[in-house]
């Protein structure tokens, strides 16, 4: 089937900043997909030229089939967008501004309307200029959620919303999920986005740096390792990729190490320690927040090119 | 004490971030007395030109209504203080209304004050700044219109009870308004509220003045007029002025102990949990921002023109005798002079009729720049049907508000016997500026699609065209520069005959400025503040 969304070299500037430098983005019908990245990365603006709202400088965009700028419209019929930033009409209450993206989007289902009205808490006679931060977020998602769109485009929607919100949220995504319907998710909640989502693209400075489903972006990073073996272990402190060995003995004559050991060589790791005879083990895999701060944090970045270089 | 801790560093934060708004206040209210000033010592220089100006204003209802009491209109000082007259009074207000206003309520609204009340800073350390800061200006304000009449070669006296009267009735709306504010919670209700009671004491006055003085005493106004300044001065009036800002500052630091933030005294109404049927389109959301605003251009429009069109049977007694004046209205041969006057004003309310279509073209841009157009834009509404919503009112405000104004101008001007054809002919006179209107109408439109960030500079033109219709003769400007006003190439109607060309020419022009506007609108990215 062919890829509700596909981005492929996206480069956006303002003025003498690049905004997005050759971005890469694929989103497969009936997927819930993370759209990671700091603050400033460029996960908006790449929404606003998915929306058609900015004009890409250059690369290739493709959009349910369409093109956003030109097939604007048109597309627009066929997804919901919530915005991560709500900005709404202070005299409106704000059931009178669900009501009206209802209907100018022409699909009004009033029951689904009011369940969600009621699944959020959200108290629809208020004024939008009395609302606090969370209620605004209320009122942008449940106009969004209330659309039976074939794609949702949530940038970051859960900022200010309380736990319990978050969970009436994440539920709703996976009924979204159910019925099929593709959904991009920017997002900066790690829980959130490995609860929901299928595949994630993690990005930086305007690019991509990785892209996959969890397990395979696992599979790119180290696992930790923490065992005790009868004998010392012989080679681990040669063996590629493997990091950060601490080896200690203990005083009943057992060997302790911990190490660090890329996904990839998890197996030869594992053969050594079996042959020094393993007695505890103890293997964990990569979380999402270290996959996140391999690819954000500048100090992981320059330790691993002085691991590269020695 | 503690309540004031931290005033002093409010005080600074607001005169460094306000500093040119406080004053462009404090110099457009003491450049008003110093040109009126100025001027009327130029229009009257002998007795005998003061003995007829005095008599023709005593005849004539609408310029005590306007203006103010007769008090010794047969003296320099006297005409001086009724030419600046109430309308300098409701200045010195509005300036109290909307600084205090911006100072306290909204910022209290827009969270900043927030930040500052978390800070060691006393309860009533904002207010306290605010009331300050608003008052230092207005003595400001005061002092330098006192110091220009005084310059001026009026008597000192008498300049400095005219100065206090500005004092007393500045001072007394940042009480009215620092009352409001604690009682309201809508930063617009604040002014709103505010505003509307200096409205009421104009209006209060104004038929005071006109039926021989008695019900002015319940106008603030009216007490600043009632000290008589270069008419045998008396202080009890404006010690009235200055026991009732004591008395409504205390009130609103009363209520401003018992509430709590962001409270005001009235709790929010809930509204309507489900839209009104009708409200399912773009343009319905447009009737919903600009119906306000369009309805008190047109109808402020509408009572102007009635005001100047009662006035149009009375203006040969009212300035015939004065050559200076006459000279300036009947700038046209062979036209009467009420014709003249009927052209001036029919001018000048259709310039203001060019308002309407710049405030909503500007809140448009703020639909833009605050992210609210951008979720109406993801979804299947196109960015011509979006902006077609906005600029459909900008048109239709400036078409009501010009005809409503002409249609007033001829009401008015039937009332006091020009005839009942006069409504008929001003209202379609009132058609033939529209083209040149919705010129100036359309440069805030294609700025818009062109550089977004500058929609707000439709104003310097609508301030360009005023400055040339009202003032091109006197500074002498180049026709060069006159010709750039599109309101310059409409015949002076009702002086003058309709001529097709121009109605055409500017048609054309101004369909070209919208459409470019629209174009260029398609093309561009979208801009966010």
């Amino acid at each position: 089937m062919d890829p509700v969304i596909s981005v492929r070299g996206l480069v956006k500037a303002f003025g003498s900043t690049r905004a997005l430098d050759g971005l890469d983005l694929e989103v497969a019908p009936g997927e819930v997909h993370g759209f990671l990245g700091p603050n400033g990365s460029g996960k908006t603006t790449t929404i606003r030229v998915l929306l058609g709202l900015l004009r890409a400088d250059a690369g290739e965009v493709r959009l349910l089939g369409g093109h956003p700028w030109h097939d604007a419209v048109e597309l627009h019929r066929r997804l919901a967008y919530v915005p991560g930033d709500v900005s709404l009409w202070p005299k409106l209450t704000g059931g009178e501004i669900i009501d009206l993206f209802a209907r100018i989007r022409g699909d009004l289902d009033e029951r689904r309307r009011d369940e969600l009205i009621q699944r959020f808490e959200l108290d629809p006679t208020k004024r939008a200029r009395t609302y606090s931060k969370g209620n605004r977020q209320k009122v942008a998602l449940v106009a969004g959620l209330a659309s039976s769109a074939e794609l949702l485009i949530l940038d970051e929607p859960t900022s200010g919303l309380d736990p319990l919100m978050e969970a009436v949220f994440q539920d709703c995504i996976q009924e979204v999920r159910e019925e099929g319907r593709t959904v991009l998710l920017s997002s900066h909640i790690l829980a959130e986005v490995e609860a929901l989502c299928d595949r994630v693209s993690i990005i930086r400075a305007g690019r991509t740096v990785e892209s996959g489903s969890l397990e395979s972006l696992r599979a790119l990073t180290r696992t930790s390792v923490t065992a005790e073996t009868e004998r010392p272990v012989e080679g681990l402190d040669r063996m590629p990729g493997v990091h950060d060995l601490e080896v200690r003995s203990q005083l009943d004559g057992d060997t302790e190490v911990r190490f660090q050991v890329d996904t990839a060589h998890l197996g030869e790791a594992i053969a050594a320690l079996s042959a020094a005879g393993i007695r505890t083990l103890i293997c964990q895999p990569p979380t999402l927040e270290e996959l996140f701060l391999r690819h954000y944090g500048d100090q992981l970045e320059r330790e691993d090119l002085a691991g590269d270089a020695g | 004490m503690d309540v004031l801790a931290g005033t002093g560093a409010i005080v600074r934060l607001v005169v460094v971030r306000d500093r040119w708004r406080l004053l462009a206040w404090v110099g457009a209210v003491v450049a008003l007395v110093a040109i009126t000033a100025w001027s009327t010592k130029g229009l009257y220089a002998t007795q005998e030109d003061l003995d007829l100006a005095a008599a023709a204003a005593r005849d004539n209802p609408a310029a005590l209504a306007f203006n103010g009491p007769d008090q010794a209109l047969d003296t320099m000082g006297g005409q001086i203080a009724f030419q600046v007259g109430a309308f300098g009074l409701t200045l010195v207000g509005l300036m109290s209304v909307l600084l205090v206003g911006r100072l306290t309520r909204a910022e209290e609204d827009s969270g900043r004050l927030e930040l500052i009340r978390s800070m060691p800073v006393g309860r009533g350390a904002p207010l306290a700044a605010a009331l300050g800061v608003v008052g230092v200006a207005q003595l400001l304000a005061a002092a330098g219109s006192a110091a220009s009449l005084v310059l001026l070669d009026q008597e000192v006296h008498g300049s400095i009870v005219f100065g206090m009267g500005f004092l007393g009735v500045g001072w007394l709306w940042i009480g009215v308004t620092a009352l409001s504010a604690q009682v309201a919670e809508n930063p617009r209700v604040v002014t709103g509220a505010a505003g509307g009671a200096l409205g009421v004491a104009y209006v209060v006055r104004a038929a005071g003045d006109m039926s021989g003085g008695g019900l002015s005493w319940l106008s603030p106004i009216g007490w600043a007029q009632k000290a008589r300044p270069f008419a045998g001065e008396t202080w009890l009036p404006l010690l009235l002025l200055f026991a009732a800002t004591v008395a409504l500052v205390a009130a609103a630091v009363v209520v401003a102990r018992r509430r709590d933030f962001r409270a005001g005294l009235v709790a929010p109404r809930p509204g309507p949990a489900r839209a009104a049927p009708h409200l399912r389109s773009p343009l319905a959301l447009a009737t919903r921002l600009h119906r306000t605003a369009i309805a008190w251009w047109a109808g402020a429009t509408w009572l102007l023109g009635l005001v100047y069109g009662s006035l149009a049977e009375s203006v040969e007694d009212f300035i015939g005798d004065n050559e200076a004046v006459a000279e300036i209205l009947a700038s046209l041969q062979g036209v009467s002079l009420v014709d003249s006057y009927l052209a001036t004003s029919l001018l000048i309310t259709a310039l203001i009729a060019v308002g309407p279509a710049l405030q909503v073209m500007g809140r448009m841009r703020a639909e833009e720049a605050d992210l609210r157009a951008e979720p109406l834009l993801a979804t299947q509404v196109s960015r011509p049907r979006w902006m077609a919503s906005h600029v459909a009112f900008a048109l239709g405000g400036t078409a009501l508000t010009v005809v409503l104004g002409g249609f007033g101008l001829g009401l008015g001007h039937s009332l006091v016997g020009g005839g009942a054809g006069q409504v008929a002919e001003m209202t379609v006179d009132a058609v033939v500026y529209l083209p040149a209107l919705l010129v100036l109408a359309g440069i805030p439109v294609l700025l818009f699609g062109v550089a977004p960030r500058w929609t707000f500079a439709g104003w310097l033109g609508l301030a360009g065209a005023f400055v040339i219709a009202m003032f091109g003769e006197l500074l002498d400007l180049p026709q060069l520069v006159v010709d750039l006003s599109p309101v310059q190439h409409v015949p002076p109607v009702p002086a003058s005959e309709v001529r097709a060309l121009p109605f055409v020419v500017l048609s054309a022009l101004a369909v070209a400025l919208f459409v470019g506007g629209f174009a260029a609108f398609r093309r561009r990215d979208l801009a966010p503040s």
